[in-house]
């Protein structure tokens, strides 16, 4: 795969974050998912330090 | 004074809308400063240098939402909460909207729900954002990564994984791109067209596009690389990767370069690849070394109008020195306009200070200033000597980046929030050693959608004050965008005029016309 076949393609897309940049795409007629993210263990960055450590182990 | 907080868990929204939020409820009748923010071990951070950390919020998440106000007199406590509820009300309903059950939670399970996903826009924290990136890209997706204060080692690393798969890993910190007609974050609506670009910088890109669209041109991609890519740390590995992709892409005809001066090896690297690609290469280096650029074929320009235009220029077909032409001429016309605005200024004022929301448009108006009359002291100065100490007040010559970290802590960026700004066009308005106030305007999605609102209140507002002390000031202004995008830049640029300012069609030339306007009056 190159970079230049993604410029030949439907472009498609998800959004993590900010909605409004979903709502612009939407707007010029693009098509958006937006993933329904919030912060991985609740927010608690001992937890999340405790899983990456084991996803990495 | 009383403070307020409340703590909300388990309810998570994204910064923009909380910094929305809170300007809305410090807006509000008898608040004297509000916070609404996660409870992040930064956004703590935050407000205990805001002496805004109530004991209650010790203990709390990152999904916890905090609401902190500082109001006048207790009896207007529960008025205040109220409004602060109805405005996460109204959030929590366009949340809604957006996001059902049926969405997915992580960016696995979108790729596995959704067929043909091939892009993903990531504007979470930054402590979150590279692992998402990471995620994104091994689910085989180009990326563009709105969020900073993400390491330069995520960044590398991210880079060095999306060249091998053959991805687009634009940012972190990339603020815009155009990648097939689609305007990605902060960007404009711009033509359809053989000119290509590569930008390790969203204002320039910006500019260069919207400049290119009103000269007739058209953009086939706009690749944002964020600004650290071509610094020595990184690289320039997205920038090289990116021109590659534009040297191989059919409907690119002519290809530009956008950026701050790259490292020396980067720019090596850059005059290296553009040696060896058999299309015509403009390059705008703000500031960088153009000889390298030219000894590789390339053509460098000195503005990013110029080299919007000389793209405009090559991509119809027409000699580049028709457009030099008609520069020469718009400057001897800036040279008159400052001759008649001189005229008005009276003795005694002296001063430009020039209020930036594009970083990239702020540095060009810096370069421009310097050839010119010198140096401009500034939070974000091209000679560290010039560096202001006090960021919050000018000094003498004074070009201010006002959307750099020290004025966006806990508040939109200036393209969205006009408050900081506003303000510091009135102070300068009643400093009497101030001749010209510069700024910028940058349209687009992701923007203020009525900057005109925001702006023209103000700027009628400095001109009574000018008039009662029995002065005048130029106060000049460019407008970044195009006849399409969501806001109405045709009504803005009447109103403005309206109001008394000078609306110049580039930064360039807005520019140039500060530049001679405090020229001649250092001469008289």
């Amino acid at each position: 795969m190159a970079i230049k076949d993604l410029f030949e393609k439907e472009l498609k897309i998800i959004n993590i974050g900010l909605f409004s940049f979903k709502e612009s795409l939407e707007e010029s007629n693009f098509q958006v998912f937006q993933v329904n993210w919030e912060p991985p263990a609740g927010g608690d960055e001992e937890v999340l330090d405790a899983l990456k450590k084991l996803l990495n182990s | 004074m009383f403070l307020k907080g409340i703590i909300k868990s388990g309810e998570y929204f994204d910064s923009i809308t909380l910094m929305l939020i809170t300007k809305s409820i410090t807006e509000t009748e008898g608040v004297l400063e509000a916070a609404v923010v996660m409870g992040t071990k930064e956004n703590k951070e935050i407000l205990k240098h805001s002496e805004m950390l109530i004991p209650e919020f010790k203990n709390v998440k990152d999904t916890d939402l905090l609401i902190v106000v500082k109001i006048d007199h207790k009896k207007n406590t529960d008025k205040i909460i109220k409004v602060a509820e109805k405005l996460l009300k109204e959030s929590k309903h366009k949340k809604e909207e957006n996001i059902d059950e049926y969405s997915a939670r992580s960016i696995e399970g979108a790729v596995k729900q959704i067929p043909g996903i091939n892009m993903a826009i990531i504007s979470v924290a930054g402590k979150y954002a590279g692992d998402e990136a990471m995620k994104a890209l091994k689910n085989g997706l180009n990326v563009m990564l709105f969020s900073d204060n993400v390491s330069l080692k995520k960044e590398v690393e991210l880079k060095k994984y999306a060249k091998e798969k053959g991805l687009l890993m634009m940012g972190p910190d990339c603020g815009t791109a155009i990648i097939n007609g689609a305007p990605l974050c902060f960007a404009n609506v711009i033509k359809k067209g053989d000119i290509g670009i590569v930008a390790a910088s969203g204002t320039g890109l910006q500019e260069v596009s919207c400049i290119i669209s009103k000269e007739g041109g058209g953009i086939s991609q706009a690749i944002g690389t964020g600004g650290r890519d071509v610094k020595k740390g990184v690289g320039g590995i997205m920038f090289i990767e990116g021109i590659k992709a534009l040297a191989e892409d059919k409907e690119t005809k002519i290809i530009v370069l956008v950026s701050k001066p790259p490292h020396k090896e980067v720019l090596k690297k850059i005059a290296d690849i553009i040696v060896k690609i058999n299309k015509p290469i403009v390059a705008i280096l703000l500031g960088g070394n153009s000889e390298a650029i030219k000894n590789a074929g390339g053509i460098p320009a000195k503005t990013l109008e110029e080299a919007a235009l000389t793209a405009v220029s090559i991509s119809k077909g027409k000699n580049i020195d028709e457009y030099k032409q008609a520069l020469k001429e718009n400057e001897k016309e800036i040279e008159n306009l400052a001759k008649e605005e001189a005229k008005k200024i009276k003795k005694g004022q002296k001063y430009i200070r020039g209020l930036f929301s594009g970083g990239t448009l702020c540095d060009e108006s810096q370069l421009l200033f310097k050839e010119v009359i010198g140096d401009v002291y500034s939070n974000a100065p091209l000679n560290p000597d010039f560096r202001l100490k006090d960021v919050w007040k000018s000094y003498k010559h004074t070009i201010v980046d006002l959307g750099e970290d020290e004025f966006t802590v806990g508040r939109p960026h200036p393209m969205i929030d006009f408050s900081l700004r506003n303000k510091r066009i009135l102070e300068e308005a009643k400093d009497p050693e101030v001749a010209v106030i510069l700024l910028d305007l940058v349209l687009g999605y992701g923007s203020n959608k009525n900057p005109d609102k925001e702006l023209v209140p103000i700027i009628k507002k400095a001109y009574d004050v000018l008039e009662k002390e029995g002065r005048y000031l130029s106060i000049i202004c460019s407008i970044t965008g195009t006849d399409k995008d969501p806001q109405n830049k045709k009504k803005i640029e009447k109103e403005l005029k309206k109001a008394g300012v000078i609306v110049m069609k580039s930064n360039a030339a807005a520019s140039k016309l500060s530049n001679n306007i405090i020229k001649i009056i250092g001469e008289e």
